[in-house]
């Protein structure tokens, strides 16, 4: 298939074409203030009624922070404790989730890139498999596989960080495969071996900082996924921040309450990261060569 | 593969070491996704086929025919059919409002922030934002209550039960839509808006003509990966329903906490496999309409 008008620098027609931010047929101004308006307000009144009930001051009405003050000045300690040493099962799954992401998935990605193109159709497809296989499945499978890893290494929350490293691999595949498809990756392998580089050299020194933007991303996103799981803990009997904040509802709605619009911020922040990662300077650069 | 001459073979030879000891470099990989992702897979599918004693055996997997076991598959399709259209409609509509935004301006990266939390982290937490809001002391409840005296549990909770999860699920399916499908709005080309116009045509023809059409594959794509995105949810029905199991992954949960659920062995085994055939089907739907989608965004 061809399409007739590939002129690049062919003259432009803008005459008598509505254009909203160099974009033809874009909505104007008005239209878009209204539509993501209301689809705005519609969605900000969940997270409002959550802030709404953890400003309830009990059976007699009214509203104010006392929940929240209770929770920071306990520091967390009593009856919140679970959900601390949860906080730091996810913390430890996460910084093991990125592990897996940094040491197994990145060097296979940059070998199949570097020396065997043939085999990145396959890569892509076993990575990007996980989508289709949903956690509530794998985790059937996973349950015995666990009664095997567990008899290895015991039963620590850590060797959740093996399974989680599956669920992250669509996510993280896509920011450093970007990333990898950016940069000239083989060129300038070649270039530094040319120069006399070794292969360490290359990765530490030519690779990892042209990439550093994907893999961060990669990272951030790991991070991301693995603080909100929940299926796979849930049904292996593990203990992290999700499951704990279950566990912490059923008791005290309200602390839960409180600890989840925490959590969501604070996801909210590592993916405004990301946003920013990916754009930026590179962004930039990638338009000023021609 | 070019091979070089004969008096090179002592290179040549090298060159394949070093390919070999290359090739041992992806053996770490390979072993990880076989024993976490082959190995369990397998497993899930596998068991439905045997009994407790480890000999073969259909009759898990007949017990897929089950009507309990029907009745759940049902839930799943329509709450998945469902949320998914009303999630791509609205989420196009957003994706329509955002266009002629600059990419890396600070609304569009706030929004594809916000709307990575909502689609990928919500799980749990999206089912308290819920029952604040349309639980039994939620929120819009009361507000409703008080002031308009309409009981929205007139005929019974449903908030715990199927019904509740369809404004949750809505809730994450709409950012999903936004991420998935701004691309694909993102690569109209000016050029097709220049020959719409050089041609006299005007919005309505652009849209019509050009727009809906380019974009159909990507939006039907969407609209599938929203499907399989809803259908495999499991958190938020977890938490939010804790009696009983309408739809397919409470099934599992329930198949795997309790043995006996139908008094058959494996029945997750079972359930696995059909969750896994109607993934398999809805994601080949996706990937052969991404790749015609792909023409246009060359």
């Amino acid at each position: 298939m061809t399409i007739g008008v590939r002129t690049r620098n062919g003259a432009r027609v803008t005459g008598g074409l509505p254009m909203t931010g160099g974009v033809a047929h874009a909505p104007s101004r008005v239209t878009r203030t209204i539509i993501l308006g209301v689809i705005g307000l519609i969605f900000a009144i969940p997270i409002v009624a959550m802030v709404e009930f953890t400003l309830r001051k009990g059976l007699e009405g009214g509203h104010d922070f006392s929940r929240w003050i209770t929770l920071f000045q306990s520091g967390f300690t009593g009856a919140y404790r679970p959900v601390i040493v949860a906080l730091g099962n996810s913390l430890a799954l996460a910084v093991g989730t990125v592990a897996i992401v940094l040491l197994l998935l990145v060097p296979t990605m940059l070998l199949v890139h570097i020396r065997f193109p043939r085999l990145r159709r396959l890569l892509e497809f076993i990575c990007i498999l996980p989508i289709t296989i949903p956690a509530i499945v794998l985790v059937v499978g996973l349950a015995p596989v666990y009664s095997v890893v567990s008899r290895m290494f015991g039963s620590g929350v850590w060797t959740l960080a093996f399974a989680y490293g599956i669920t992250v691999l669509p996510f993280a595949y896509r920011a450093i495969q970007s990333n990898i498809d950016g940069v000239d990756v083989k060129t300038l392998t070649e270039a530094a071996r040319t120069l006399g580089a070794s292969w360490a050299n290359v990765l530490a020194r030519v690779l990892v900082p042209n990439l550093r933007r994907g893999l961060l991303a990669g990272a951030f996103i790991a991070v991301a996924v693995v603080l909100g799981e929940f299926t796979i803990a849930s049904l292996l009997n593990r203990i992290n921040l999700q499951t704990a904040l279950v566990v912490v509802s059923k008791t005290d709605p309200y602390t839960a309450v409180i600890l989840s619009l925490l959590a969501l911020i604070f996801a909210f922040v590592l993916l405004l990261l990301i946003g920013r990662l990916g754009s930026g300077p590179r962004a930039r650069s990638v338009k000023g060569t021609p | 593969m070019p091979r070089p001459c004969s008096a090179k073979s002592g290179r040549q030879l090298s060159s394949s070491v070093r390919r070999t000891a290359a090739a041992w470099g992806l053996l770490p990989f390979a072993v990880y996704v076989f024993l976490f992702l082959a190995v369990p897979t397998l497993i899930a599918i596998g068991t439905g086929f045997f009994d407790n004693t480890g000999s073969f055996t259909l009759a898990t997997v007949a017990a897929l025919g089950d009507p309990v076991v029907l009745t759940t598959f049902a839930n799943s399709f329509w709450l998945s059919a469902l949320t998914a259209v009303v999630g791509a409609v609205v989420g196009a509509i957003a994706c329509y409002a955002l266009l002629g935004t600059r990419p890396d301006g600070p609304l569009r990266v706030t929004i594809d922030s916000l709307s990575g939390v909502l689609a990928q982290f919500g799980g749990v937490m999206l089912a308290f934002a819920f029952v604040a809001t349309i639980g039994i002391q939620g929120m819009i409840t009361i507000y409703l209550r008080d002031t308009f005296g309409v009981d929205i549990f007139e005929n019974g909770v449903w908030i715990y039960e199927a019904p509740g999860l369809i404004l949750p699920y809505i809730y994450f399916q709409v950012p999903l839509m936004i991420i998935t499908f701004m691309p694909a709005l993102q690569a109209l080309k000016p050029q097709w808006a220049e020959a719409n116009a050089t041609l006299g045509g005007g919005a309505a023809t652009y849209w019509l003509r050009i727009g809906f059409p380019v974009l159909a594959p990507s939006f039907l794509g969407s609209l599938l990966l929203l499907f399989a995105n809803a259908f495999s949810s499991y958190a938020t029905a977890a938490a939010l329903v804790s009696q009983g199991s309408q739809i397919v992954p409470l099934q599992i949960r329930a198949a795997l906490t309790s043995e006996t659920l139908l008094g058959r062995q494996n029945l997750a085994g079972a359930l696995a496999l059909g969750m896994i055939v109607v993934m398999a089907v809805v994601m080949t739907g996706y990937s052969m309409l991404q790749s015609r989608a792909a023409r246009w965004q060359r």
